[in-house]
């Protein structure tokens, strides 16, 4: 029988309930209440495959969420476990990989721009425009101002050093490249990573 | 790593020494209990800490943290001694041979060449004696007394077991066990792994405890085989990806390295970096960084990239210092030398030494960005939060913006993994409330920036108005397209010398091996060349099929180079091909070409009887236990103290600490004595937290709620510290206050005849997320680095401990 996962949970939820409750002798009583036993909540999740944000050693995980990728339909997270496929952590995960959920659904998650002010003891919430906006003007007065096209020998060097940035190491790799060209264009060297840490 | 985390289970021996696998990678760690079940491995486990690695070693001893090197200089001292090297794979395969120049010298701590005013060296001794034709000379009969063996030989002799006890406080009987551990290796079809992480990095020494492991592995003929190999278990998802692409300060996708002030001219730079072999009809590979080279300006720059202006050269920005790391960034904020900082998904605050300076540093940019999932401390060090972040924002005048992102649930894309395996993942659902890609909000500022430059003109605005943005959506270009850049593609139609077409127009390229320096191909990051071609994406592959269940799954995702799945992998024949182990082979010749389960790390059709050595990135083909000028401390190993340590350098007081380290005056300053902090601490993760991430997580939060510090029962005692009870520890740079977990795992180490206590500093607290408020351990921790890569002193420095009481609430 040629079962995907997701069929073969499907196939056993259903009689697990059923004749787990007759081997404890419910007899007739059974079949009513395996009927009335919630579905397996995931049969009816979306999969999705993705990898363990934390360590490198960078376990298979699949996510579950519920809505069906409609236009209309928002998607949310219900559960995430380890891929039992994936040849490193064969399914399994760690204390940390285990409570991924907790981490995309933390009360900490950041949801809109804030903005503090100089000396300003709070932030406030700003719109995307007002932030960017902001943040490529002062970047562009501070690089003009900079910019050091040529060193003391008069040897052309095109760098910027009073701007700097750290790049994200959970971040992907195609989210690292673009961000490599961004910020190189801009000639800046203090440019770093968590590799040192 | 250079093998892979399923091939661990093919050792004989694993040492786990400057990690803790069990807890920090628990996952991964489950394959050395697979060799210890299957395979009759041994574990040996070396740490300051019997951790939960050691609880279920074979065999464990202590050392002080920070003495790794004396501890393995002393090992190889041992193996010479007593015969215990692989032969014919040092003969073959190592530099052993190669002679080095005379007037390489070692005296009192100091090799050839340093100059006391600069703290570096002179490396020109540091090389080997060339003859008329440019090669270096040889020896392999190992006769001649300035061979690289004999030297080392020389190097370690003051390595005596007595003296590596009196330096790491390892009892003689415990370190000689496993050195005969490791010798068992030593044979041919044995392997042995070692598996480090942090533990080994975060030293001013850091570089050179890796070496010399690599240099025991070399010995024991332990590189390039099934069930050996260095493997740096490494910490993030993705920061193999992002060291690979290169965002650090002097390194471009691929590790070609930016252009010093020095390189005047295009001819110059690359004189520099095509490393001509030293030994006859080598591969030295890195002779092709021209294509690498060319291929990434014409991916970045595109027509504006020409022969005339020799590939946009100068639009590279050029180098003055070797490194602007993030301890070097965080001097020149604290100088007032910096104006703007970008935190993408890093929270410096708890991540860097000396979280006072961090503070500080901060507070005088004018502005600061982050960008993160998670509400950071380092996008509030402006707030008061008591006693763990004390600021008086009315006097911060730093803009401050707080950027919020997707995470890893959010989006497409690809994360490079410790064995360098590209793996895709997609995205599950979208972000919450108005959040956004990183790849979303680099466009956004990078279109702004290119819009002003274009209206108002501005400083050197070339290399921003020229840069490639041919995606779909140029204001959020979908992560496929950047895999492909990556990946990169022909320019032109490209044919072979018959005249027939190899590659179309636009065609994405199979490897780096097709890769050109005329500007016909592009490619983004050559080493990722081959993860997503014409048959599609190769990192989302899900082929878990593994050849006589070695280890290997090599149609699983994708692994740089090539494929290629254990690096120097040509090591594991012998000098005709043959299989050192016949059981586990990786490739051997076939007589026409080499073959078996991996991709050859060697030109597929190389014959044997050309004498091509297996290390092909050298310029002497061979794995070099003398590292030429490749260390900045110097080509041998040689143990000095961390900067904060509680006794004399034994061998050479006059040199105590790394001689090439850099040092800035104000943290050299900060740097505490032993009469006043006299006991030695060492930072490390729990199995329950990931850094400053899983307190947002509410079960984490949870397992381990509040901040503490390990204390042996000794010391415990002796300061009248009760278990979970209220303690005080201070470095010279702050103090936090937290409780105490009096332990048996940590026990006091006789250094020199001396008694020495450690005391364990877990790091994960701050003050936002769910979990208590905690100082942080970097409050504690000294600001100097690696000598080589300036990775922060966090696993040696100097504490005073004292009981206190519990704080009011």
């Amino acid at each position: 029988m040629n079962l995907s996962r997701r069929g073969f949970v499907k196939l056993t939820g259903a009689t697990l309930a059923a004749s787990s409750l007759e081997a404890l002798g419910f007899g007739f009583a059974g079949e009513a209440l395996a009927a009335s036993v919630r579905p397996f909540k995931l049969t009816r999740a979306t999969e999705t495959r993705n990898t363990c944000t934390y360590c490198s050693v960078a376990c298979g995980i699949l996510i579950y969420s519920m809505g069906d990728r409609a236009k209309n339909a928002r998607s949310n997270i219900i559960h995430i476990e380890g891929d039992p496929d994936h040849p490193v952590n064969r399914g399994t995960l760690c204390p940390k990989g285990s409570a991924l959920l907790d981490v995309v659904h933390a009360p900490t998650r950041l949801t809109a721009p804030k903005y503090r002010a100089p000396g300003s003891s709070e932030f406030k919430q700003v719109s995307w425009e007002f932030a960017l906006d902001r943040i490529a003007k002062l970047m562009k007065e501070d690089r003009d101002k900079n910019f050091v096209a040529k060193n003391a020998a008069g040897t052309t060097v095109n760098r910027w050093l009073t701007t700097g940035m750290l790049a994200a190491s959970a971040s992907s790799s195609e989210t690292a490249y673009l961000t490599w060209k961004v910020v190189r264009s801009f000639g800046m060297l203090v440019f770093d990573n968590q590799a040192r840490v | 790593m250079t093998n892979t985390w399923q091939d661990i289970k093919n050792a004989d021996v694993v040492v786990v020494m400057g990690g803790n696998a069990a807890e920090a990678h628990p996952c991964g760690f489950k394959w050395v209990i697979e060799a210890k079940i299957e395979n009759g491995a041994k574990l040996v486990v070396i740490d300051p800490r019997f951790t939960r690695t050691a609880s279920v070693a074979d065999y464990y001893a202590p050392i002080r943290p920070g003495t790794d090197i004396a501890f393995l200089l002393g090992v190889i001292r041992y193996l010479l001694e007593k015969d215990k090297i692989q032969h014919d794979y040092v003969r073959a395969y190592t530099n052993a041979s190669l002679i080095v120049k005379d007037g390489f010298g070692f005296e009192d701590g100091l090799f050839s060449g340093y100059s006391e005013e600069t703290h570096s060296y002179d490396k020109s001794s540091w090389d080997y004696e060339l003859d008329d034709q440019a090669f270096a000379k040889i020896d392999d009969t190992w006769q001649h007394p300035r061979c690289v063996m004999n030297l080392l030989r020389q190097h370690v002799a003051r390595y005596t077991p007595e003296m590596v006890s009196r330096i790491c406080g390892t009892p003689q009987d415990k370190y000689l066990h496993i050195c005969e551990m490791f010798a068992s290796t030593s044979a041919p079809d044995k392997a042995m792994t070692s598996l480090f992480a942090l533990g080994w990095t975060q030293h001013s020494i850091g570089s050179q405890n890796i070496r010399t492991m690599a240099m025991v592995q070399l010995l024991l003929g332990n590189i390039g085989v099934a069930g050996g190999g260095m493997n740096a278990l490494r910490g993030h998802s993705n920061i193999q990806g992002l060291t690979d692409i290169g965002l650090l300060s002097n390194l471009m996708p691929g590790y070609l390295t930016l252009p010093s002030d020095k390189e005047t001219n295009f001819e110059d730079y690359m004189t520099t970096r095509l490393f001509k072999p030293v030994r006859p009809n080598q591969m030295s590979y890195w002779q092709n960084y021209k294509k690498f080279f060319v291929s990434f300006q014409k991916s970045i720059y595109g027509d504006a990239a020409t022969p005339e202006n020799n590939w946009a050269y100068d639009w590279l920005p050029k180098l003055d210092i070797p490194l602007y790391d993030v301890i070097k960034a965080f001097e020149m904020m604290n100088k007032g030398e910096m104006n703007g900082y970008i935190c993408q998904g890093f929270n410096p605050v708890q991540a860097f030494p000396d979280r006072g300076k961090i503070r500080r540093g901060l507070s005088k940019l004018k502005f600061l960005v982050t960008m993160d999932p998670l509400d950071t401390e380092t996008s509030r060090f402006w707030e008061d939060f008591g006693p763990q972040n004390p600021a008086d924002s009315a006097n911060i005048q730093t803009e401050v913006f707080q950027l919020p992102t997707t995470c890893f649930a959010e989006e497409n894309g690809s994360l490079v993994n410790s064995t360098r395996w590209l793996q895709w993942h997609w995205k599950a659902a979208e972000p919450p409330g108005e959040a956004k890609s990183d790849i979303w909000i680099m466009a956004s500022i990078y279109h702004r920036m290119r819009e002003m430059y274009r209206k108002e003109g501005g400083a050197f605005p070339d290399p921003i108005l020229n840069l490639t943005w041919n995606y779909t959506d140029p204001t959020d270009p979908d992560p496929e397209e950047l895999a492909k850049d990556m990946n990169g593609r022909a320019r032109t139609e490209i044919k072979d010398a018959s005249g027939a077409v190899t590659l179309k127009a636009g065609q994405l390229l199979d490897g780096f091996a097709q890769l050109r320096d005329d500007g016909t191909t592009e490619s983004g990051c050559w080493i990722f060349s081959g993860c997503y071609t014409e048959k599609g994406n190769q990192m989302a592959r899900r082929d878990t099929s593994d050849p006589r269940e070695q280890g290997i799954a090599p149609n699983w995702a994708w692994a740089w180079p090539a494929n290629r799945r254990i690096l120097y992998n040509r090591a594991s024949a012998d000098v005709e091909g043959k299989p050192w182990n016949p059981k586990k082979p990786l490739i051997e010749w076939n007589g026409n070409k080499w073959v078996g389960i991996d991709v050859p790390d060697y030109g597929p059709t190389i014959k044997p009887s050309d004498g091509v050595g297996p290390f092909i990135m050298n310029a002497e083909g061979l794995g070099r236990l003398f590292a030429r000028d490749q260390m900045v401390e110097g080509p041998f190993p040689e143990h000095y103290e961390p900067f904060e340590s509680p006794v004399p350098n034994v061998l050479h007081p006059k040199v105590r600490s790394n001689p090439a380290a850099r040092v800035f005056p104000d943290d050299l300053a900060a740097f505490g004595l032993a009469p006043e902090f006299p006991y030695v601490a060492t930072t490390y993760r729990l199995t329950e937290h990931f850094h400053f991430w899983t307190k947002h997580a509410l079960i984490n939060a949870i397992l381990q709620p509040e901040e503490f510090i390990e204390i042996g029962e000794v010391l415990a005692q002796q300061k009248g510290i009760t278990q979970g009870s209220w303690v005080r520890v201070a470095s010279k740079r702050g103090h936090v206050v937290c409780k105490a977990y009096v332990t048996k795992r940590i026990k006091p180490l006789t250094v020199d005849g001396k008694p020495t206590h450690v005391i364990g500093v877990p790091i994960h607290w701050g003050f936002t997320g769910q979990a208590r408020k905690g100082y942080g351990a970097n409050t504690l921790t000294p600001s100097v680095g690696d000598a080589n890569t300036q990775t922060p002193e966090f696993k040696a420095f100097l504490v005073n401990i004292e009981s206190t009481s519990a704080p009011v609430a």
